[in-house]
């Protein structure tokens, strides 16, 4: 195991986005993080991330407590991730934002973009990228950071669909190299294809943990889902 | 006669330059926006002056004034770069407050509202200093070119346009926006010591806002974010300015102005304000800018 949260729990004003929450993430494997709106995933990431501190809980990453560090050094303990909302440098090239994450070369660089199918020039600045596009910078970007684990937060979102079948090509390629995937998806097809666990959380709490085939089939899940 | 006023308008538009280009180090490269960035300005002024009446000499004035200015500048952003963008600007203007109230009322180092007169020059004649002043303008320039452009200086444009982003990236954001202050503020504190060796003097109307104005509109004018937009700024307001100086003896204007002294300062900010809204409508950016205003 290489992430835990142990009883992690934070309130926004009068809401518990976030309650008592218990999971492990296996290392070499991807797991996937999902649940209605509102159920509190991507506040997870944040705490996990260094970004929100948590109220109270215990957070590893292996046997490090990471719980409460800021979120650079969390970052440079092994930490990459990207956002919900995309979140590039605007007004840098695609070279610097990668730069940002890491000193490497032109090639290193081309080398990561093109294994994610991105093809724009490097000087090209990052506000005149489409959205898809940008995503897809954030996501390089990610990757050239050195991490042992990636969390990337719904990562297909304004993705077109032919990316989309690449990303689940790129993931199990990171799976295969040793990385660990650690992902927040509303894509049931793409989070049930890719995922070798699938964590479910609601109103804050996890509702149930298990392989693909055993989460489609709960009642509980069903019922977060539809609602009652 | 008009040799003289050319060496005072280069001296002068070079200073304001080093001030401009360290003001856009802050607001346009990093994205904080410290409205008391001329506080710093006055710091290195006063500093140099009391160093150099107490009987130091320039090679030590200067330097150590620009120092006091960034050290200055360091402890005052290791307290405030935390906060979130507006509260950043109205307490950093604040700063500009409690730089007047100090420097008239802290009679017995800045001698109050009466100033500090008689501040020796570094050379005898102006020609002499406005070549000096133009060779610390040249170093400034390179330094800042090249401060832009490294590592570094991505760094900073990585947390003006995303902070969350730069520090997920393994990016102490908090240590490099002192970093960028504390350089910005030196520049500052030096161009306010290169001042008050030219003008000789120092009061506490180096803290008036008109005087920052002029410095934000030629920023603004010129361009976030870029070196060659904060020179282009201020020398374009730079010659306007010293126009409108003559504003009081435009015919009929002039008039009006003899019967209310009070509006000529007035109608300079004015006409510079609308010079940069004229600008700012055919080039959003700035002349060369190349980040939103
Ligand atoms: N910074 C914040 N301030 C106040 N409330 C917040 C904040 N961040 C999240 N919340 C609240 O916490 C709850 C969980 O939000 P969160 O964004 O974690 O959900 P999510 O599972 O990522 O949802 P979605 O699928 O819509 O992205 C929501 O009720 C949200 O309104
Ligand atoms: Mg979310």
């Amino acid at each position: 195991m290489i992430l835990s949260l142990k009883n992690v729990s934070k309130t926004f004003g009068g809401v518990k986005a976030v309650n008592k929450c218990i999971f492990e993430v296996e290392e070499n494997k991807i797991t996937s993080l999902i649940g209605p709106n509102g159920a509190g995933k991507t506040t997870v990431f944040n705490i996990i991330s260094g970004l929100a501190e948590p109220d109270s809980g215990i957070i590893r990453l292996g046997s490090k407590n990471i719980t409460g560090l800021a979120a650079h050094k969390i970052a440079k303990s092994g930490i990459s991730r990207t956002f919900q909302l995309t979140k590039v440098f605007r007004n840098l090239s695609v070279r610097d934002n990668m730069l940002i994450a890491k000193k490497a070369s032109d090639d290193e660089i081309k080398r990561i973009l093109k294994s994610i199918y991105f093809d724009k020039p490097l000087d090209t600045i990052a506000s005149e990228l489409s959205y898809g596009q940008q995503r897809l910078l954030e996501l390089a970007r990610a990757l050239l950071m050195p991490h042992s684990l990636l969390m990337l937060d719904e990562p297909t979102a304004g993705v077109n669909p032919k990316i989309r079948q690449e990303l689940k090509t790129i993931l199990r390629n990171l799976r295969k190299e040793g990385k660990t995937v650690f992902l927040i998806e509303h894509d049931m097809e793409f989070v049930m294809d890719i995922s070798d666990t699938v964590i479910v959380l609601n109103e804050g709490k996890v509702l149930k943990v298990g392989k693909p085939k055993e989460i489609v089939k709960d009642r509980k899940v069903l019922e977060a889902y539809l609602g009652k | 006669m008009i040799h003289d006023f050319l060496i005072y308008f280069l001296l002068i538009v070079l200073i304001y330059t080093i001030i401009v280009m360290s003001f856009n180090l802050a607001v346009g490269f990093t994205g904080l926006v410290n409205l008391g960035h001329m506080v710093f300005f006055g710091i290195g002024a006063y500093a140099s002056a009391l160093l150099a009446l107490s009987g130091a000499p320039w090679y030590l004035a200067v330097p150590s004034s620009a120092l006091i200015a960034a050290l200055s500048g360091a402890i005052i952003a290791a307290l405030t770069v935390r906060l979130k963008g507006d509260y950043f600007q109205i307490v950093t203007l604040g700063l500009v407050f409690i730089a007047v109230t100090l420097s008239r009322n802290w009679i017995s180092l800045t001698r109050g509202a009466l100033g500090l007169p008689g501040v020796p020059p570094i050379f005898k004649d102006s020609l002499h200093y406005m070549i000096f002043v133009m060779a610390v303008f040249a170093l400034s320039v390179i330094f800042f070119y090249w401060l832009t452009n490294s590592g570094t200086g991505k760094i900073f444009q990585a947390i003006r346009d995303d902070e969350t982003a730069s520090s997920v990236l393994g990016k102490n954001t908090y240590f490099y926006k002192i970093l960028s202050i504390t350089i910005s503020t030196f520049f500052a504190g030096l161009a306010g010591s290169l001042f008050v060796h030219y003008i000789k003097f120092v009061d506490p109307t180096i803290f008036d806002l008109e005087f920052f104005v002029l410095i934000l509109s030629m920023l603004i004018a010129g361009g976030l974010a870029s070196i060659q937009g904060s020179i282009a700024g201020v020398f374009t307001l730079g010659i306007f300015v010293e126009l409108i100086r003559f504003i009081d003896r435009v015919p009929l204007l002039s008039t009006v102005l003899a019967q209310h002294p009070e509006l000529i300062g007035a109608s300079r900010t004015m006409v510079y304000s609308v010079i940069v809204i004229y600008l700012l409508i055919f080039r959003p950016r700035g002349i060369f800018g190349r980040v939103e205003v």
